[in-house]
């Protein structure tokens, strides 16, 4: 089992390092680096299998005690993120294979590698048991986003890229402080450490520092009112960068705050988690609803969907984050695959702007199906992944008879239908405004195109399918996450 | 805890934090260099007092935080390139290296009446290339 932790996080970025080398020989780069993400996929389907089966992996980096070294720790909530996150990054290599060589696509020798390299860093954010390796591995995360962003050159992306690199480095900044207020105060970095000392702590202190690190992981997750840079940045870059970013990036911000809020123990910031969720997912939904472009709706959608998860991890209770735990499995494929098929969409009508669309479900029936059924899963219309997601964490609301929020949540869930119906009567029904122009054929490689993007719908549906069995995983994950005595235990021990 | 060590630490920041406020990219790259050293420092602090050199015994210093210190560099140093680097492609581009709006939410803030009074006739120019094209939006292929 400690071999399979290792090569989740090595697999990709030996598979970089090689694939930067052979940059001349591009179907050799294309198959060691696709090789490097499916190794790290399927170790990540094993180890959830073992720690289903077996319990938490510890995994000593070097034998050094955790007072002093890198833990690595796989506990379920960890190795139920990993599979979703490398399977989709698998997938989405596979798009951008087929993309290059269009206006979207990316740049392949550079991509490539970079994709892995951010690979590896978020298997370290699931798997690090320390707060200065999740600094690190965030870092990692960023820097590959930095250079991924903004490889093209393009006047579009270098603006955005500014500003998404500026706010992104002043939180890592913040960061770093926050780790040097935790080492100051309690003498560790390490988080089971950190949970046994922090309840000595004077409650100012200790609520300082929780509040700290919300801001921190709330950048990263485009919480209100520190969203502004996301639906900037992201549609700037080629379809599948956008796609990883959309569907991961965001994500590791909640599982920070998840993984650092319960170990150690802050139920007392709940009230300003459930506060920041409700406004997060009004404005977010509200953002999308004034936007004309399909990528730019989807990004203001990621901001709204972030306040679902906050809001069931401000409840603090096991349904709560049980709930947030299952949103976010469900949110990782769907979220990914709006985006290909809005990749799809610019391909097939050379915009994703929709002034100048329409009429697509007639000359693109299959692109047309692949955007309705994600669609509608984000939505949260049953049978969907997304309608299961959104009642676990409504009911955990309910449960607590925190009507605000939960009225809250209902709203942006109505106005996300809205805003998916404006892409869907703009972009696919109805005709094109300019219908004397020739409709330019698609480039690129459309079966794999395609292809990848029906393996991903697929794989959503297979969530709703197996709902019932992932909302249980989630909520024992949860159980183990609101009881830190445990998590405590099996690291120091 | 050192106070002279502690005012360095604020000071740093302060000034960071002011210079990253700026529109110039040059400047902000500053900002980060000195915010940067605060970190450092703060880690620093957050080590303990200084202790004995390592070697003959004694009580040495703790060795802990200025790892991090030195990891926490090394990224600084790395991603001071990087910004040098994109505010060099900046200024290929567009002549300067300032850090501009978001166009597509100048666009949406155009459409309103509010939007009309105040930002249309200050629109910058260099939001639409000479063959009235848009930057942000991707180029079509030939």
């Amino acid at each position: 089992m400690n071999t399979l932790v290792a090569l989740v996080i090595a697999a990709p970025l030996v598979s970089a390092a090689v694939g930067v080398l052979l940059r001349s020989r591009p179907v050799l780069r294309d198959s060691v680096i696709g090789l490097g993400l499916g190794a790290a996929a399927g170790s990540s389907i094993a180890l959830l299998v073992g720690v289903i089966r077996d319990g938490t992996v510890i995994v000593r980096v070097g034998g050094w005690h955790p007072e002093l070294g890198i833990v690595l720790v796989a506990d379920l909530l960890a190795a139920l993120m990993l599979p979703w996150a490398l399977t989709i990054i698998f997938v989405v290599e596979l798009y951008a294979i087929g993309q290059r060589r269009t206006a979207w696509g990316s740049n392949p020798e550079l991509s490539g590698p970079l994709l892995a390299v951010l690979t590896a860093g978020l298997a370290l954010a699931f798997l690090t048991g320390d707060l200065f390796t999740l600094f690190v591995s965030f870092e990692i995360i960023l820097v590959s986003s930095y250079v991924m962003l903004t490889h093209q050159g393009r006047r579009g992306q270098i603006r955005a890229g500014m500003t998404y690199v500026v706010m992104n480095l002043f939180v890592s900044t913040l960061f770093l402080f926050g780790v040097a207020f935790v080492y100051a105060s309690t003498g560790t970095v390490n988080l089971a450490l950190l949970a046994q000392r922090i309840s000595e702590l004077p409650d100012t202190i200790r609520l300082g520092i929780g509040a700290w690190f919300f801001v921190v992981f709330g950048t990263k997750a485009a919480v209100f009112p520190l969203f502004s840079w996301l639906p900037d940045a992201y549609p700037t870059a080629p379809t599948s960068i956008t796609a990883v970013f959309a569907g991961l990036l965001t994500k590791v911000g909640i599982y920070a705050l998840i993984r650092f809020h319960t170990v150690t123990g802050m139920s007392d910031l709940g009230p300003l988690f459930l506060t920041v969720a409700g406004v997060t997912m009004v404005i977010g939904a509200i953002g999308a609803l004034a936007q004309s472009k399909v990528k730019r709706i989807l990004s203001f959608h990621i901001i709204s969907q972030i306040g679902y998860m906050l809001m069931g991890l401000g409840f603090f209770s096991v349904a709560g984050i049980g709930g947030a735990i299952f949103f976010l499995l469900h949110h990782m494929p769907v979220k990914t695959v709006l985006f290909l098929v809005g990749g799809l969409i610019e391909n097939e009508q050379r915009s994703g702007s929709l002034d100048n669309s329409g009429g697509l479900a007639r000359r693109a029936p299959y692109v047309a199906a692949l955007f309705a059924v994600p669609a509608l899963s984000l939505a949260g219309i049953p049978p969907f992944s997304g309608f299961v997601a959104k009642l676990a964490v409504v009911s955990a609301g309910v449960e607590q008879a925190s009507g605000a929020v939960v009225a809250a949540a209902l709203v942006a869930g109505f106005l996300t239908v809205l805003s998916m119906n404006k892409i869907w009567m703009g972009v696919f029904w109805g005709e094109r405004p300019n219908d004397t122009e020739p409709i330019p054929t698609a480039a690129g490689n459309r079966w794999l195109m395609r292809g990848s993007t029906t393996i991903a719908v697929v794989a959503t549906m297979a969530i709703a399918a197996s709902a019932g069995a992932l909302l249980d995983l989630s909520e024992q994950a949860a159980v183990d996450l609101m009881n830190p005595a445990v998590y405590i235990a099996e690291v120091l021990s | 805890m050192s106070l002279s060590l502690l005012i360095a630490i604020g000071g740093l920041t302060a000034a960071g934090v002011y210079l990253v406020t700026s529109r110039s990219l040059s400047r902000v790259i500053l900002g980060f260099s000195l915010l940067g050293h605060a970190t450092v420092l703060a880690l620093l602090v957050a080590g303990g007092p200084p202790g004995e050199p390592p070697i003959g015994g004694g009580d040495v210093a703790n060795p802990l935080p200025q790892a991090l210190a030195l990891t926490a560099i090394v990224i600084a140093f790395g991603l001071t390139l990087f910004l040098l680097a994109l505010a060099a492609r900046q200024q290929n581009l567009t002549g300067d290296d300032l850090v501009e709006d978001d166009i597509e939410d100048r666009r949406i803030r155009n459409t309103t009446d509010a939007g009309d009074r105040h930002d249309r006739l200050e629109d910058d120019e260099r939001d639409v290339l000479p063959d009235g094209s848009d930057p942000g939006e991707e180029p079509a292929v030939a």
